[in-house]
Order: structure tokens, then sequence, then C-alpha cells
């Protein structure tokens, strides 16, 4: 088996997961910019950590030979106070230039706030006017339907905007058809008690089709598995789907969405 | 897509022990003293569309279970979230 795991926080993460993840086919990585489990202190703090995504963390990958991408924002979580979110997005435009950037992201919505909406549309601006694709968190829990149609209606403002390169990610039951319908690609992430289980998201797999669809852990500090992605893969085997159809989602449909930046490469 | 039958052997099990354990959780609510709160009234109010004739009862608990308000917030009290939406003065 082959795959990409297209949403991991390996900084996070020990380097064991690494070489499980190689073991298990991950072939690359895409690590969007998030939260640590702590605020941060100061902009200075999300230099290193920008750092650590675009120097560190392809360097401990590639000694697994897995290919390290990353996306860069600061995250919604720590994104509700906008004069510190704006001194953190002032570093993205020099970072963009690392090789391994894919985009913007993951930005979006945590508590439906204003503050997070201002910041979310001023980092869809960053991206059109670097021409990248975005990365989009939905919230947790009671919040994710409200923040995603938020998202939702913040996007539809940008008419530049292309939505093929724009994915919504952690979507549920009650937020897939919405992105979908938008024309947006959609994440389903496979993490314990609070987003999809690996049956969920292959029933809305098997509900959709996997048009727009990918896979990810979104494994990060917290209770989750690195190996989710393959799980999941083995789990669609036992319910019957073809080794095409598995290959599809779990390599080939990131591998299309993620193709659209010229700097991803297997 | 896979057959009934195949997907009773496949996950039968499985669905009877979380069946089990949601009725042992509420088991174990009763018997725990002092006040519930807002979740527990949460989940008992979506149960009943366990039992409904529809094709969507995970969107249906997940929507039950979701913040119905539709305008951004000025200030977020909290950072994390519950999993039911909180009364406005929680
Ligand atoms: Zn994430």
């Amino acid at each position: 088996m082959r795959y990409i795991e297209p949403h991991a926080h390996m900084v996070s993460r020990t380097t064991d997961d690494y070489q499980k993840l190689a073991l298990a086919g991950c072939e690359a990585l895409c690590e969007p910019a998030f939260w640590a489990g702590f605020d941060r202190s100061s902009a200075q703090g999300f230099y290193d950590y920008f750092r650590q995504l675009t120097e560190y963390e392809p360097k401990r990958a590639a000694k697994f030979g897995i290919r390290h991408f990353c996306w860069l924002c600061i995250n919604p979580k720590e994104a509700d106070d906008p004069v510190f979110a704006r001194e953190v997005m002032a570093l993205i435009p020099d970072f963009i230039r690392c090789g391994n950037v894919l985009g913007i992201g993951e930005i979006g919505f945590n508590k439906n706030t204003r503050n997070e909406q201002a910041i979310f549309e001023e980092h869809v601006q960053i991206a059109l006017d670097h021409d990248l694709p975005v990365l989009i968190h939905t919230p947790h829990l009671e919040d994710k339907l409200k923040g995603t149609r938020l998202t939702l209606e913040s996007l539809a403002n940008f008419s530049k905007l292309d939505r093929s390169r724009v994915i919504i990610d952690h979507v549920e039951e009650h937020t897939v058809t919405m992105v979908l319908d938008a024309g947006y690609w959609a994440g389903m992430t496979l993490y314990p008690e609070s987003k999809c289980s690996l049956d969920r998201a292959i029933d809305m797999l098997e509900v959709h089709g996997p048009e727009r669809l990918w896979l990810n852990s979104a494994c990060d500090w917290g209770v989750s598995d690195p190996l989710a992605v393959p799980q999941c893969a083995l789990r669609m085997k036992s319910r019957g789907h073809l080794a095409d159809a598995v290959e599809r989602v779990i390599y080939g449909n990131p591998r299309e969405f993620l193709s659209q930046s010229p700097r991803f490469a297997l | 897509m896979p057959q009934k039958k195949q997907l009773l052997d496949l996950q039968f099990i499985d669905a009877r022990h979380k069946l089990l354990d949601l009725a042992a959780f509420l088991d174990r609510m009763d018997r725990a003293a002092g006040d519930d709160d807002f979740r527990l009234a949460a989940l008992r109010s979506a149960l009943p569309v366990l039992l409904e004739s529809r094709g969507d009862r995970a969107r249906a608990i997940l929507e039950a279970m979701s913040d119905p308000s539709t305008e951004p917030i000025p200030q977020a009290k909290r950072q994390g979230a519950y999993g039911a939406p909180p009364p406005a003065d929680f």
C-alpha cells in the first residue's frame, strides 16, 4: 500500500511515528500550521515554529523516505487577538519562499467570533495575492456546523477564488454536503471521539462518492493515531472496497489536490 | 457496497457493544450524585433519532448537538467545545 497523509502535526509526534508511517507506505505528508496545545507568547514563537515546519521537519521526514510539505498561517485558536494575529501574518510572506510550503492553512474559525472571521478573510487574501491553495480548519463539536456555514459565507465574497484549490477539512455528516455542493474539496479527519470514526468516513465515501474527498489523521499532541489513514484503507477493504478505489482515496485524491501547488512532488 | 448480512457479520458485535456502553453510561449518570447539565439533556433528546426510519441519523444527531445560531459572536467565552451547545449563561 502507498498513501499520502495530507494532514498531520508532526512537530508533536516522535521520530518513531515517522518510522511507522514509512513502514505503512506513507510517501508524503503535509503539516498545516496549527495550535501547539498552548498559546504562544509572542510572534517570535511562531517564527521558530515556521522554521521548524520549513527546515527541521522535512529533514526528519527525509530520513524515512517521506516527503514533508507544510501550510502556513496563524491558527484560529490563536487568531482571536487581531493585533497579535497580524504580527504573525506579517512573517508569512518571507516563509512562503521556502521549498516545502504549499499554501495558507489551516485557517478558519474556532469559536465563530468576529475577530476570527476578519483574520480568516485576511488569510484568504494573502493566498489570493500569492496565488496559493488554501486549507481550512472547521471548528470542533457543537461549533462545527455554524463555523462551516460562516466559512462558506466568507469564501463566497471572494469572487476570484478558485474553489477547486480550497479544501475544507474536518467535515462530518452534517457539513460534507454543503462543502462539496459549493465546489470545494472536503477532508475527513479520522480522529478519536471528536471527529470521524473509520466507518463513518467510509459511509460518507459510499454516500457521496470519492470525488473531491480525502482522508487524514490530523495526528497531533492529543490522543490520536498517526496510522489512521492506512487503518481506514484496511477497513475499506474489509467492507468490500476494491484496491483501486482505496488507492484513489488515500493516494490519488490527495495527489490530485496537492499537485495544484507546483511545490508538491513525489 | 456490502450486503446487509456481510455488515452484520462484520459489525453487529461492535454496534451491540456501543449500545451497551451508552446504556451503562446513562445508568452510571443515574447513580451519580449531584446535578447534571445541558450535555446529558442533549444526549437524551438525540436518542429518539435512533428509532426513526431515515437514512441520515448520524447527520440528524450532529445537527441536534450543534449551536443553532448563525451570526459570529463578539467574543469567545472559552477556547474549547463541549459537544453540545451550552446555555447562554453557562
Ligand atoms: Zn490540524
